[in-house]
């Protein structure tokens, strides 16, 4: 033989998925409600998207070079996060500047800092979208109301209240419908408003087996049977005609199906996931309920995000064949 | 039996957590058998099996004949080596085994007169114990892969009883088909081997495991143990689903018979025997004629082989021979491998002689050969989901880096039979199995802790 073959270890065949198409389905799951926010919220949307995921690859990219590290913007994940970043903010003006400014703590801080792709012990975009809303409370929480930028022809011109500020004053007065809700015609951050599209993204990261399904369903069905307990204990604002609404307000879709199931900051194994998932429900409940913030989701994910290795500690599955007793069945008879 | 439904021929699993989908590849499937002429030399390595190597019961110069020992072994884990052919000892070195080690190896070069050995006649059977003995003087070893002298494996230790054999024709690795072709060539021997391990160790079971991959299979193997003297029904076909890796003892144990063999412990420890189709029709061969495993069927395929097929050829034969024999690479290969795509031994050259446990030599080209550069783990979890041992590869890789022994123990490590499917699912391309060999040896190396 002339040519020196190759000796590596098995096995010497790999499976078709690499984290590049990983984190591209992320984003293809993510293209509907881009679409949905563009038509809802107007011309500012991609823009502001657009700003977004090119200050988190530019800071990846930077990072990464000044750090000495091997470029990583291939992979695809900082533009996840840029992404899934811009769509935790209003559709304004001001969202670009925050949106390039929440990219790069996202990525720089965040992130690479900790050493990259799934070394973060929280999800990123949500530590932005956190830190932008502890500084800058007003521009965060100036929300344009839906199709305003068709109507009145112009971005910020009308503003309105979101659904989750609505039923906490108790009255109910001026919700948007459940159809008006499910289309996404709703005050709120421009990625989370439309329900279906969201829920399309999520059955297809489900139907290409990015994700299980397990982290939302817990995620959502904990936040409802909490709410509907909390109903029948007569706990103020928690009326349960406000159920349903409540399930498509706030960033609960968006965080229980693309933010939740991050990866690198939930549990590893199928145990693990289920508690996270029941835990960010409950805490997102709690929030919205007893805290004086009106939404809760982004923080309970980043709670439960810090407790994911005790919680793998504790569900790590037992070694096949590593009986607890011995418990020797058949005809070993010795 | 209770896993048998009325009216039907075929029992059904138990199941079995994670594994992979593997693409089957097996192009070989319905090529018969092609026979390679015994070769013009044959290099036969000492060690061909699990336990102490054999040594040489020949020297250079010695006239040997076809089916004499020409290696063999004082200690008790080992299995005696036969000359393929009849002519002259030519040589005693030293060979690397695919493995890494280093080993004794017997050249013979042939006279062309394939003169049998007057040691070759059937062996007398009266009872349990000259059944073993036979068992051990036929030379056979594990033919799945693993290489386990078969003597030991049918003769646990006293005090155990065996009331299952399980018999293995899962044949889960892609590509390789060399036990399909033992089930459609040589069902009736399959069926006699069972009969004489049955018998004669008293077992009241036997499944027949084959994945469903192989309808051909499952069917004969079914319709001559249903049409034949076995009024009580104690010899069933079990079809498997195909997931990688179905075939491996501990997965297979559990599939079939529902049992779980403890850490550390062996399938007699549960009452299962299980053996290689392949193992079990050499065995009713060897009772009836005498002759000691010699030959072996391959499986010869991947990208960089002109015409895949089954070839019979003697132990002891170089690959490039086998090669030739069966059309030759296409294109020079990059990457040649001994056994199949999941669990085989990347080969440096094609120059090592054929072992008794080999069933399968595969040569890829560049495109398959080229496995993706390692990334960082996302943790995605997906190496955890598909290991059959329930063991979390990133924990562990942490562990290794960290070497640390003890966490190393404690998270199971020792458990992993190295499938590969962690590594084969990993979108990153992590070398995980790699990962898991160093961890083993962290373990083995580590300073026995002091007793207290």
């Amino acid at each position: 033989m002339s040519k020196e073959l190759i000796v590596s270890s098995s096995p010497h065949l790999q499976a078709h998925d690499t984290t590049r198409r990983i984190m591209l389905d992320v984003v293809i799951a993510l293209i509907p409600a881009f679409i949905a926010a563009t038509v809802i919220f107007g011309w500012i949307v991609p823009i502001i998207t657009a700003a977004t995921i090119a200050a988190c690859v530019l800071s990846e990219y930077i990072s990464r070079k000044i750090l000495k590290r091997d470029n990583t913007i291939g992979d695809l994940s900082a533009v996840v996060t840029g992404m899934l970043l811009s769509f935790n903010l209003p559709a304004t003006l001001d969202a670009i500047w925050m949106g390039v400014l929440g990219g790069a703590i996202a990525i720089i801080v965040v992130k690479q800092l900790f050493g990259g792709i799934g070394q973060n012990f929280v999800n990123p975009a949500l530590i932005a979208r956190i830190i932008l809303m502890v500084s800058f409370p007003t521009k965060m929480t100036t929300w344009p109301a839906p199709l305003a930028w068709i109507k009145d022809g112009g971005i910020d011109a009308t503003t309105t209240a979101t659904p989750l500020a609505i039923m906490s004053e108790g009255s109910g007065e001026g919700l948007p419908s459940i159809g008006n809700m499910l289309l996404g015609l709703r005050g709120g951050c421009l990625g989370e408003t439309c329900a279906i599209a969201l829920i399309i993204g999520g059955i297809y990261l489900i139907a290409r087996k990015v994700i299980s399904p397990i982290i939302p369903v817990c995620f959502i069905g904990t936040a409802a049977i909490f709410m509907m307990i909390l109903d029948f204990a007569g706990i103020d604002g928690s009326s349960i005609s406000f159920l349903p609404a409540q399930l498509l307000s706030g960033g609960l879709l968006l965080g229980a199906i693309f933010m939740a199931t991050d990866y690198t900051t939930s549990p590893i194994n199928f145990t693990g996931k289920i508690i996270f998932a029941i835990g960010c429900g409950l805490i997102t409940v709690i929030i919205r309920f007893f805290a004086s913030l009106p939404e809760g989701v982004s923080y309970s994910i980043i709670i439960m995000n810090l407790l994911v290795p005790h919680i793998e500690r504790l569900t790590r599955p037992r070694p096949f064949g590593d009986l607890k007793e011995k418990k020797v069945k058949g005809g070993a008879k010795a | 039996m209770s896993q048998r439904s009325k009216g039907d021929t075929l029992l059904r699993g138990y199941g079995t957590r994670g594994g992979v989908a593997v693409p089957h590849r097996k192009n070989t499937a319905e090529f018969e058998t092609v026979k390679m002429p015994p070769p013009n030399k044959v290099i036969l390595a000492m060690q061909q099996h699990i336990g102490a190597p054999c040594i040489p019961t020949v020297k250079v110069g010695d006239i040997v004949a076809v089916g004499q020992v020409i290696g063999d072994s004082d200690k008790f884990v080992s299995a005696p080596i036969h000359s393929p052919i009849s002519g002259k000892v030519s040589a005693i070195n030293s060979i690397m085994l695919p493995g890494g080690q280093t080993t004794q190896a017997v050249e013979i070069e042939s006279d062309g007169l394939m003169t049998v050995s007057d040691s070759v006649k059937p062996p007398k059977i009266t009872d349990k114990d000259s059944f073993i003995k036979a068992v051990r003087a036929s030379g056979l070893v594990g033919l799945g892969g693993a290489g386990f002298p078969a003597f030991i494996k049918l003769n646990p230790p006293a005090g155990v009883t065996i009331d299952t054999l399980v018999v293995n024709g899962a044949e889960c690795e892609p590509y390789i088909t060399a036990d399909y072709r033992e089930c459609m060539e040589n069902s009736w021997d399959i069926m006699s081997g069972i009969y004489d391990v049955k018998e004669l160790l008293n077992i009241k079971n036997v499944i027949i495991a084959i994945e469903k991959n192989k309808p051909e299979a499952i069917k004969v193997l079914s319709d001559i143990a249903n049409n034949s003297n076995d009024p009580k029904h104690e010899v069933n076909v079990m079809p498997l689903p195909c997931r990688y890796p179905q075939g491996a003892e501990k997965v297979l144990i559990k599939q079939t018979t529902g049992r779980v063999v403890p850490k550390g412990k062996l399938p007699s420890d549960v009452g299962v025997i299980v053996m290689n189709v392949t193992s079990i029709s050499f065995l009713a061969r060897y009772l009836k004629t005498g002759m000691p495993l010699i030959n072996k069927r391959l499986t010869i395929d991947g990208s960089a082989i002109w015409s895949p097929k089954n070839v019979e050829v003697c132990i002891g034969t170089p690959i490039s021979e086998v090669i030739s024999f069966a059309g030759g690479y296409k294109e020079e290969p990059s990457k040649l491998m001994m056994g199949g795509p999941m669990m085989g031994l990347a080969l440096k050259d094609d120059t090592l002689p054929i072992l008794k446990q080999n069933n399968a030599i595969l040569a890829f080209l560049e495109n398959d050969a080229v496995l993706r550069e390692p990334g960082a783990c996302i943790r995605c979890g997906r190496c955890v989901s598909v290991c059959p041992m329930h063991l979390v590869p990133p924990e562990i890789s942490k562990l290794v880096n960290a070497r640390d022994a003890e966490g190393l123990e404690k998270a199971g490590a020792m458990v992993c039979m190295e499938c590969g499917c962690c590594a084969y699912a990993c979108p990153a391309g992590r070398r995980i199995v790699q990962a898991m060999r160093l961890a083993k040896s962290i373990i083995r190396n580590a300073p026995k802790k002091e007793v207290k």
